[in-house]
Parts: C-alpha cells; sequence; structure tokens
C-alpha cells in the first residue's frame, strides 16, 4: 500500500499508455502490472475538439486511476492549458506537468516548469512535476507548492536506467518525506528494483513496457520488481564489504595450512 | 445471388471482387461521389506484413503475406515488388536492432548493397533491414483499376446514393469503416504529405526509424512521393497540424536532404477505423455481414477480410445451421 496525497494506491508503479500494439494490450498490460495509476496525454488528441474521447474512456474504462500530462507541451501557456482540458476531461485535480525544453531529447525546461507549476498549485492542481535530479530545481517546485517530485533517471524512452545513482541517492536524503517518484529512462525491471531499493516512492515508466516483445510479460515484470525493491528497501539491506564473511562459523573446523 | 455492398473504400471494392469472381450479383453504394475522401484514399499502399509485425500481431502477418499476390491478380501491373528498405539515423541505430528482433523476412545489408538497391542513399546510411518480399502500390491507381475492373465483371456502381434508399438485395455487406455505428470502433488519425521532386529518385518504400515517430516515404510515378503517416488517438478529420507536417517534412530530409526543394503537392488526413485489439474483424449479424477495423492496414489485410466475408456472404444459410447445432448442443451438454 502506498499513501499518495491522502489516497491509498495498491501499487507503487504507474504506468503511461503511449505506444502500445493496441488498446487491448494496453488494457492487459495494465492488469499484469497491478498499476493503479496510469498517465495519459492530451495536448494531440485534443486538437479538433474532444476529438481523443474514444481513447480517452477506453483509458477510463481500465478501472485506475487517472493521471493526464501534459506532454508534448513547450511552453507555459500551453501546459497550462492543457492541464485545465485534462481537468475537465477526465475529473481529476492531478497533473503531470511537463514542460519540454527540447523537441528532440524532451528534456524538461525546469525554468518553464517551475512558473507553470506555481500557476497551477494556486489554481487547485496537485502537481507531479517532471523534472530533472537537480535539488535547487526541486526545491523551487517545493516552494512554488508541488507535493510529489518525479526526477527522470535517465532521458525519456532512452532505457539506460539510472545513471546518476549519486544524484538519485542525494535527492531521497535531501527531501525524505516528499513523495519522489523516478518517472523516466528506464528500460528493464531490474533498474526499477534498484531506484526502488534506494528509497524511491514509487515509478513511472512507458517505452519499456509499450515497445516490449511482449507488453504483458514485462509489465508484469516491472511490478514484481517494484514490489521487490520496495520491499527490499523496507527490510534494510545488507551494506557491502570488501573482504568475505562466511554465513556458517569456522571455529571448529580443521584447518588444512 | 444479389448483394449490395456499401462503401467503395478498399474493403468494399475488394469484398465486391471476390462476391463478383463467386458469381453474385454485386452493387456497390458510397455515399460519396467518387473514390475518393475515405481513409483508403490516404493510405501508404505498402504491402509489408513482415515490417508491421515490429508493432502487430501475428494475424497481420498470417492474414497479409498473400496480400501482394492478390492485387497482382486482381489489379495486374499494379503491384511492384522491390521490397522494403528500413533505416535509422546513426544515432538511431538501437532502433535498428530493436526493430530486427521485433520482425523476420529480412536480411541485414551494409552500405555497400543499400548503394545498390538506393543508389541515392549511397553514403548515407551504414546499415539497413531489407525486407525483399515485400510490396507497395498506389492506392488510388489500384483503386481506380480495380473499380475499372469490377465494373468490367458487372458489377454496379452508385455513387452519391444512400444505401437505406436502396433495397432488393439478398444480402448486405457493411464496409463504411468509420461510418459505421459500432461503439467498439474508435479512430486513430493519421496524416500525410505528397512531395514532389524530381532531385531524388527510391525504387522502394522506405522506413525510417526514430524512437517516437516511425515514417515513411513511398515513391510514386511522376517524381511524387507519399510520406506518411502520423498515429494520432484521434478521430479529428481537421488539417494537418504544423506539428505533424514538420515531423513528415524531417524525416523525409532526414531520408535525403534534396528533399528541402520538394513540392509538397498535397496534405491528407485519414481516420483510420480500429477495434481495440487493432486487429480487423469480420462479422454477421441477420442478413448483413460486415467488415471493419482494417485500421493502418487496409490494403494490406482488406484481400483476407474480402474472402471471408464472401464465404460467409455465400455460406451464410450454412453457417445459421451451425450456429444453431452449437446452441444446441451446448443446452443438451
Amino acid at each position: 500500500m502506498f499513501e499518495l496525497l491522502g489516497t491509498t494506491l495498491p501499487s507503487r508503479l504507474l504506468l503511461g499508455t503511449a505506444q502500445y500494439p493496441s488498446p487491448a494490450i494496453l488494457a492487459d498490460a495494465v492488469k499484469a502490472s497491478g498499476t493503479s495509476v496510469v498517465t495519459v496525454s492530451l495536448r494531440r488528441e485534443m486538437a479538433g475538439g474532444r476529438a481523443g474521447e474514444k481513447f480517452w474512456s477506453l483509458i477510463r474504462s481500465l478501472g485506475v486511476r487517472i493521471l493526464p500530462n501534459t506532454a508534448g507541451c513547450h511552453s507555459v501557456k500551453e501546459a497550462v492549458t492543457t492541464a485545465k482540458m485534462a481537468r475537465d476531461v477526465f475529473g481529476t485535480s492531478w497533473i503531470k506537468l511537463e514542460v519540454i525544453g527540447n523537441h528532440d531529447t524532451l528534456q524538461p525546461d525546469v525554468f518553464g516548469l517551475v512558473e507553470a507549476a506555481r500557476i497551477l498549485c494556486e489554481d487547485g492542481f496537485d502537481v507531479f512535476p517532471y523534472t530533472t535530479d537537480d535539488l535547487v530545481v526541486a526545491e523551487r517546485l517545493l516552494e512554488g507548492g508541488c507535493k510529489v517530485l518525479m526526477p527522470w533517471c535517465a532521458p525519456i524512452g532512452s532505457a539506460l536506467g539510472p545513471v546518476n545513482i549519486t544524484a538519485l541517492r542525494s535527492m531521497r536524503g535531501h527531501f525524505p518525506d516528499v513523495p519522489l517518484i523516478v518517472d523516466a529512462g528506464l528500460g528493464r525491471p531490474s533498474h526499477a528494483a534498484t531506484v526502488m531499493e534506494l528509497g524511491f516512492d514509487a515509478v513511472l515508466l512507458n517505452t519499456a513496457v509499450a515497445k516490449a516483445a511482449d507488453p504483458v510479460g514485462m509489465a508484469r515484470a516491472f511490478g514484481k520488481a517494484v514490489e521487490a525493491g520496495r520491499e527490499a528497501f523496507s527490510s534494510g539491506m545488507l551494506e557491502p564489504r570488501d573482504v568475505a564473511v562466511p554465513s556458517t562459523p569456522t571455529i571448529g573446523r580443521a584447518v588444512f595450512s | 445471388m444479389r448483394v449490395l455492398v456499401q462503401g467503395a473504400g478498399v474493403a468494399g471494392l475488394t469484398a465486391a471482387f471476390e462476391l463478383a469472381a463467386r458469381g453474385a450479383a454485386v452493387t456497390v453504394v458510397e455515399t460519396r461521389h467518387g473514390l475518393g475522401g475515405n481513409a483508403s484514399w490516404f493510405a501508404g499502399g505498402m504491402l509489408a506484413p513482415w515490417c508491421e509485425r515490429e508493432s502487430a500481431e501475428q494475424p497481420v502477418l498470417d492474414l497479409g503475406r498473400d496480400a501482394a499476390d492478390w492485387w497482382d491478380t486482381a489489379t495486374p501491373g499494379q503491384v511492384t515488388r522491390a521490397g522494403t528498405l528500413v533505416v535509422a539515423a546513426p544515432r538511431d541505430a538501437g532502433e535498428l536492432d530493436r526493430f530486427a528482433n521485433r520482425t523476420s523476412g529480412y536480411r541485414p545489408v551494409d552500405e555497400n548493397e543499400i548503394a545498390q538497391l538506393e543508389p541515392d542513399l549511397a553514403g548515407r546510411f551504414r546499415r539497413a533491414l531489407f525486407f525483399p518480399d515485400e510490396a507497395h502500390l498506389d492506392p488510388r491507381q489500384a483503386m481506380a483499376a480495380l473499380h475499372d475492373r469490377l465494373a468490367a465483371m458487372g458489377v454496379e456502381f452508385r455513387f452519391g446514393a444512400d444505401a437505406r434508399q436502396i433495397s432488393g438485395f439478398d444480402r448486405q455487406l457493411d464496409c463504411t469503416g468509420m461510418s459505421a455505428v459500432d461503439a467498439r470502433l474508435r479512430g486513430v488519425r493519421g496524416e500525410m504529405l505528397i512531395l514532389r521532386t524530381p532531385d531524388v529518385s527510391l525504387s522502394r518504400p522506405v522506413r525510417l526509424l526514430h524512437p517516437r515517430f516511425p515514417l515513411y516515404v513511398v515513391p510514386r510515378t511522376d517524381h511524387r512521393f507519399m510520406v506518411g503517416a502520423t498515429m494520432i488517438e484521434s478521430q479529428s478529420t481537421g488539417p494537418v497540424t504544423a506539428r505533424s507536417m514538420m515531423e513528415l517534412v524531417v524525416a523525409a530530409y532526414a531520408l535525403h536532404p534534396a528533399f528541402d526543394e520538394a513540392e509538397i503537392v498535397e496534405t491528407g488526413v485519414g481516420v483510420r477505423p480500429a477495434f481495440p485489439d487493432n486487429l480487423p474483424r469480420v462479422e454477421t449479424s441477420g442478413d448483413t455481414v460486415a467488415i471493419n477495423g482494417l485500421y493502418r492496414h487496409g490494403f494490406l489485410l482488406a484481400p483476407a477480410m474480402a474472402r471471408q466475408a464472401a464465404e460467409l456472404v455465400f455460406n451464410q444459410d450454412r453457417t445459421k445451421e451451425l450456429a444453431h447445432e452449437t446452441v444446441g448442443q451446448r443446452r443438451s451438454a
């Protein structure tokens, strides 16, 4: 169980809904993963009125909580408009805030992000900002009213996994009480387990599942990895040592030397 | 048997052929005033089941592998069998490996072979995947050719007409795509461009892989190239958006910089009808058989669906009996 903004969620895995072979496979993947939150984009789909309504109703029928996102927004104004549209379409104050700084790498524009976060928080949104692992930016986002942070662990879609463990540790250390969700850059279940072992509260991913040869199997694998990583974190892991320590006593054994 | 086919898109035309070939008296009714304007009109016309398997399920390959033969038989001279070339920019080389892992029916080719296959791409890509058994056609020419063939076979066409005002048929075949009333159907918007330039020559469709929007360039006659196609979860038929236009143009430009001075002779938008599993269905309800959900695989899967539909139409009485038997067996079990 996972407490997030006053909501109890059964799973610490959040799943994106883009790029699956079909909505049917997406639905099966959501079930197999055990996820309780899915994120959905709507900037491109809302052109021409609510022309994406059919797909959105498929998302609603998944029976899990929806975290709409502002993917594809490059400016504060676009992100704010899209967030408001999302609130109307899905009836939720939750918004995954993306303000993209580079069309190609999809790196967040942290300056625009802080500004948009402040505007949306004032307007009553629960803002989940997609950000980097920069501590100062994180502080500004919290000052702006964010109650959750979503740092990347590598660029979106790169499947590299945590490329800067030190930065992630330091982020966890600096914000012990803020829910931290690693968003973007995860490629394998072991990556998800790694960041969960570091004490992150949850992970959000999309491409690693959607583009797997078998998205449903991969969704299940990620679900297990997130659970395993969390349980390892709460169970207290051994710290690594430089020398071997036998698990059975050596006293009383014959010594050959 | 008199059969009314509703819809003159690729589903309706291929079904009309299969029905007429089995001896039915076929009338095709279409609300539009000609062959253009439907999703088929804006299709890429790639008969590429091996490539499509990258993101589609196995039935797409199973049902689509005979499509080129079907079109060759029904519309002789329309099909070009030159395979498909799949390339990626050097920094997206990982995408090529991913594509290879998900597909079959290709061979990896190096710089020299790329130059032999497509001289204009010489030196531009170090490696590629070549799918030799794939084919392509120009959807508009193929539809026109099929229309003429059907007319010669005695199929009657009524354009600009409403099916509800036509009666006297034994069976109906609903091939109306997005116009069909079916709550399970959704539209997936596809945007495309037609470019014209004498500066680039290609012999076959080339797919340019990119982590987010894989696009393709299909050569057509008169120095024209179809560049397609976006995939947006939207039923909007509004004009192509600036972002989509930019992505399509950039893809063409990344394939060959000489596309920079190409004329954009057309932009088009089609909405693909799709079921939740993105696979097509042939279904019977009363005296009507329906083909729908061809998604992005119209020209590829319509022949197989048309065959299934024609068999259903002709065996409908027998199927009904079978259905009754099944119900009876269930009850007695």
